[in-house]
């Protein structure tokens, strides 16, 4: 260049070196170009946007038969799971990728809730009591936790311990009674996995079916995931972890479910790109393509630079809860808070670009618009997740 | 001997020992250790033997750096002759003949000749191809006639690559050609220029009736273009080619004066800060992905994001900075017209990083036209309507 001739050598920090930290391989292996294949073309098959625009207005939100394809054909329930457990003994590399996936095809399925945070749930808890039926998409699971609540919070006090009933003792039941408002891909579940306060605090497995239970369907904005409020009362509960080991279980549960979901935004981001850039080589008005215009071209090119930047931060934050690297809360705050933002942009965008159709029901812009909002919000907002990142590299507030 | 791919890692370890073994770098001049680097293959790997490489896989290089920084052995001062080694010597390695091959590779690879590059004219800056610089055959030579300018270290390089206009009667792109140009040759007039931040780091350099040898034009004539374009390719290379750590940029230079600084921090520069350092973490970690691309024999268009991003953030880092300075923000280090012998981002004040991060948007292909070539070329949107495509230069209106 002219301009910016010999570039001298920045600063040498303090914080990590090329020496001292490799940055793992951000890429997509053979297997996983190979898991994203069947899980794409499935999706393409039987989850197009007319299907999902008539589901999202039925009563069954959540598409049970395309989940049984992805679950049990595909094996995807069980990635998390270790082969003893029927499970695929895979990673969260592997998992991040099908939450990319549905997330392109803005899938209504439980992946995310069951699949990862539940599942993650219970391996913290060193529960194995259920983990076959996860792996082999017989049940699903849930844990009961508002959708928007951050990695980091105070362990949940909404469910108490209200005691136990004559003859619980002998089956080691307790009861649970409490209000847990917003929790997502609860309404189909068969376990819910509830924190709960009180003597002991900790995390207990309750049947969704269970005496006591009541979920009520939430009208969502993103009704493609429908949350659900639930009420406890009395419900009957085995504990599986109490005190710190039930802390942490929620926390990793958490941690899990943010990182994935930067995945999955990833996956909404990408799609709507590739929607938009369709568009626009399509769409003509004064006798050219709309997508000639500057205007139009500048913006999608700084969208297309937002979603490369976002896939670098996804990966990072997938392979770091993989290997179980001690950079992964940096990892998963860094990009949950990215993807968020770069999946809203793409989604608002989307909507903008295709003008008046855009704003359609018919369309599914709406669709990821919607999806893209609730799940920057899920699992701690941007801004949530930055002042994480503020304790964690050290930039403490005023 | 082994060449070219079979070479491994230990290996050209293993012949940079044999190498420190018959040169020791305490014992021999700086200038006869790296001609002997260049000779014994040990400069660039990956270029061909005899011009200094192995045939080697490119990636193999920081192997080989290592080693000899490790040995204490002294460098070719790689910054010190940036537009050389980045962009002259591998078009000189693509277009050259042998004989041009053979007299510029190795004083360049050295250091002993510094190499400018003579594009950009006050009339053609990113309409590049519009340029107006003359050069006439005359016999066995030519003659040049015109103004560069943004050149930097024009007046301590002995060469510059330069693209003139051989012919006028054809549509601007089909008229260029592509010279070596003698600095130091009669009718070449180095002037500094002066930017906005006091110093001039930059030149106009003027050309009065220079001639240019035949032997020392580069590619066919009629050809510049193409040629030219492969140096730009090589620049953006460069520019998204280094490996930092975290907080390895700007940001690093901001994240420390933060903690230094406790008194100076406000809730509103506490949310950019923490904005800034997620985007430029997440760039790193881009520019990470983007070499384990390479690296795997899978280049993406991701390389072009690089640049457009660096010079974003750059920006807003450097505005960041100099609020943080509070009441400092209000001065100066140095007005003085400095002759910097490279450019430096990162050095003196906040206020000086400041007004030369403005040109990082502009130098090196503007942000506009770096979205541009994103659009067309890596989203396939159409190309703007072009009314000077098959009209001769010289009918051009200007």
């Amino acid at each position: 260049m002219e301009g910016p001739a010999p570039v001298s050598a920045p600063p040498r920090p303090a914080v990590a070196d090329e020496s001292g930290r490799r940055t793992p391989d951000l890429l997509y292996d053979d297997t996983e170009q190979t898991l994203r294949e069947s899980i794409r073309s499935l999706l393409v098959a039987r989850c197009g946007a007319d299907d999902i625009l008539r589901r999202v207005e039925s009563d069954d939100t959540c598409d049970t038969g395309l989940w049984q394809a992805i679950a049990a054909d595909l094996g995807c329930a069980g990635l998390l799971i270790p082969e003893d457990d029927d499970g695929a003994g895979a990673s969260y590399r592997e998992a991040a990728l099908v939450a990319e996936e549905l997330g392109r095809a803005v899938a209504p399925v439980p992946f995310l809730g069951s699949a990862v945070v539940a599942t993650t749930a219970l391996l913290a808890a060193g529960d194995h009591t259920r983990l076959a039926e996860l792996a082999r998409g017989d049940v699903t699971a849930a844990l009961a936790v508002g959708f928007g609540t951050r990695p980091g919070a105070p362990f949940p006090d909404a469910v108490r311990v209200s005691g136990s009933r004559a003859g619980d003792g002998t089956s080691g039941l307790t009861r649970l009674r409490g209000r847990v408002p917003g929790v997502a891909d609860a309404l189909t579940a068969d376990l819910l996995i509830v924190p709960a306060d009180g003597a002991p605090s900790g995390l207990y497995l309750v049947g969704a079916g269970a005496e006591g239970v009541r979920r009520t369907p939430v009208i969502s904005l993103d009704m493609t995931r429908q949350l659900c409020d639930l009420d406890l009362e009395d419900a009957p509960a085995r504990l599986i972890a109490s005190g710190p080991a039930a802390g942490r279980a929620v926390g990793d549960a958490l941690a899990a479910g943010a990182a994935l979901l930067a995945s999955e935004l990833l996956g909404v981001a990408d799609r709507c790109l590739e929607m938009t850039v369709a568009y626009v080589k399509e769409r003509r008005q004064f006798a050219r393509p709309v997508g000639s215009f500057q205007a139009l071209k500048h913006r999608l090119a700084d969208l297309w630079v937002g979603v490369t930047q976002a896939r670098a931060a996804a990966r990072y934050a997938a392979a770091c809860l993989a290997a179980g690297d001690g950079d992964a809360p940096v990892a998963t705050a860094l990009a949950k808070a990215y993807c968020g933002e770069i999946a809203l942009r793409a989604a608002e965008e989307c909507v903008q670009m295709h003008g008046g159709i855009g704003f359609t029901w018919e369309h599914p812009a709406h669709l990821y618009l919607k999806r893209a909002k609730s799940a920057s919000i899920a699992f701690g907002t941007a801004g949530a997740h930055r002042a994480a990142l503020a304790g964690l590299v050290n930039l403490p507030g005023a | 001997m082994l060449t070219g791919a079979e070479l491994t890692a230990d290996g050209l370890r293993q012949r940079v020992h044999e190498f420190l073994g018959e040169h020791d770098p305490a014992g021999t001049g700086r200038l006869d250790f790296l001609r002997a680097r260049f000779d014994a293959g040990l400069a660039w790997v990956h270029y061909p033997a005899g011009l200094g490489g192995l045939g080697a896989s490119r990636t193999l290089q920081r192997v080989v750096d290592a080693e000899f920084a490790a040995a204490g052995a002294p460098d070719n001062d790689p910054a010190g002759n940036a537009i050389g080694l980045g962009m002259a010597a591998p078009t000189i390695r693509a277009f050259g003949t042998d004989a041009q091959h053979q007299r510029w590779l190795r004083p360049l690879w050295t250091g002993e000749d510094i190499w400018c590059q003579l594009f950009s004219e006050p009339g053609a800056g990113s309409d590049l191809a519009s340029l107006a610089t003359r050069a006439v055959r005359d016999g066995d030579g030519w003659v040049v006639s015109g103004q560069k300018v943004w050149t930097s270290l024009a007046h301590e390089a002995h060469w510059g690559i330069l693209v003139a206009r051989t012919d006028p009667d054809v549509p601007k792109h089909q008229g260029l050609t592509y010279f070596a140009c003698d600095m130091r040759a009669a009718g070449v007039d180095v002037r500094p220029l002066r930017q906005m931040t006091g110093e001039a780091e930059f030149n106009e350099v003027f050309f009065t009736d220079v001639r240019i040898p035949d032997e020392d034009r580069i590619g066919a004539v009629g050809e510049g273009w193409k040629v030219a374009q492969a140096t730009l390719m090589n620049e953006r290379v460069a520019i998204g080619g280094t490996s930092l750590p975290r907080e390895g940029g700007m940001i690093g230079t901001a994240a420390r004066a933060w903690r230094d600084h406790p008194g100076r921090r406000t809730p509103d520069l506490h949310d950019r800060l923490l904005r800034l350092w997620t985007e430029a973490e997440v760039a790193r970690l881009a520019g990470e992905r983007l070499r384990q691309q390479l690296a795997a024999g899978q280049p993406g268009p991701e390389g072009s994001a690089a640049k457009l991003v660096f010079a974003r953030l750059n920006q807003e880092i450097s505005e960041f900075d100099v609020e943080l300075a509070g009441a400092d923000g209000l001065r100066y280090d140095d007005w003085t017209m400095r002759r910097p012998g490279r450019a430096d981002f990162y050095g003196r004040g906040p206020g000086y990083r400041y007004l030369r991060a403005r040109a990082n948007s502009i130098e090196g292909g503007t942000s506009e036209i770096l979205r541009t070539i994103i659009a067309e070329r890596v989203l396939g949107l159409p190309p703007e309507p072009r009314v000077d495509k098959d009209v001769p230069w010289k009918d051009l209106p200007r």
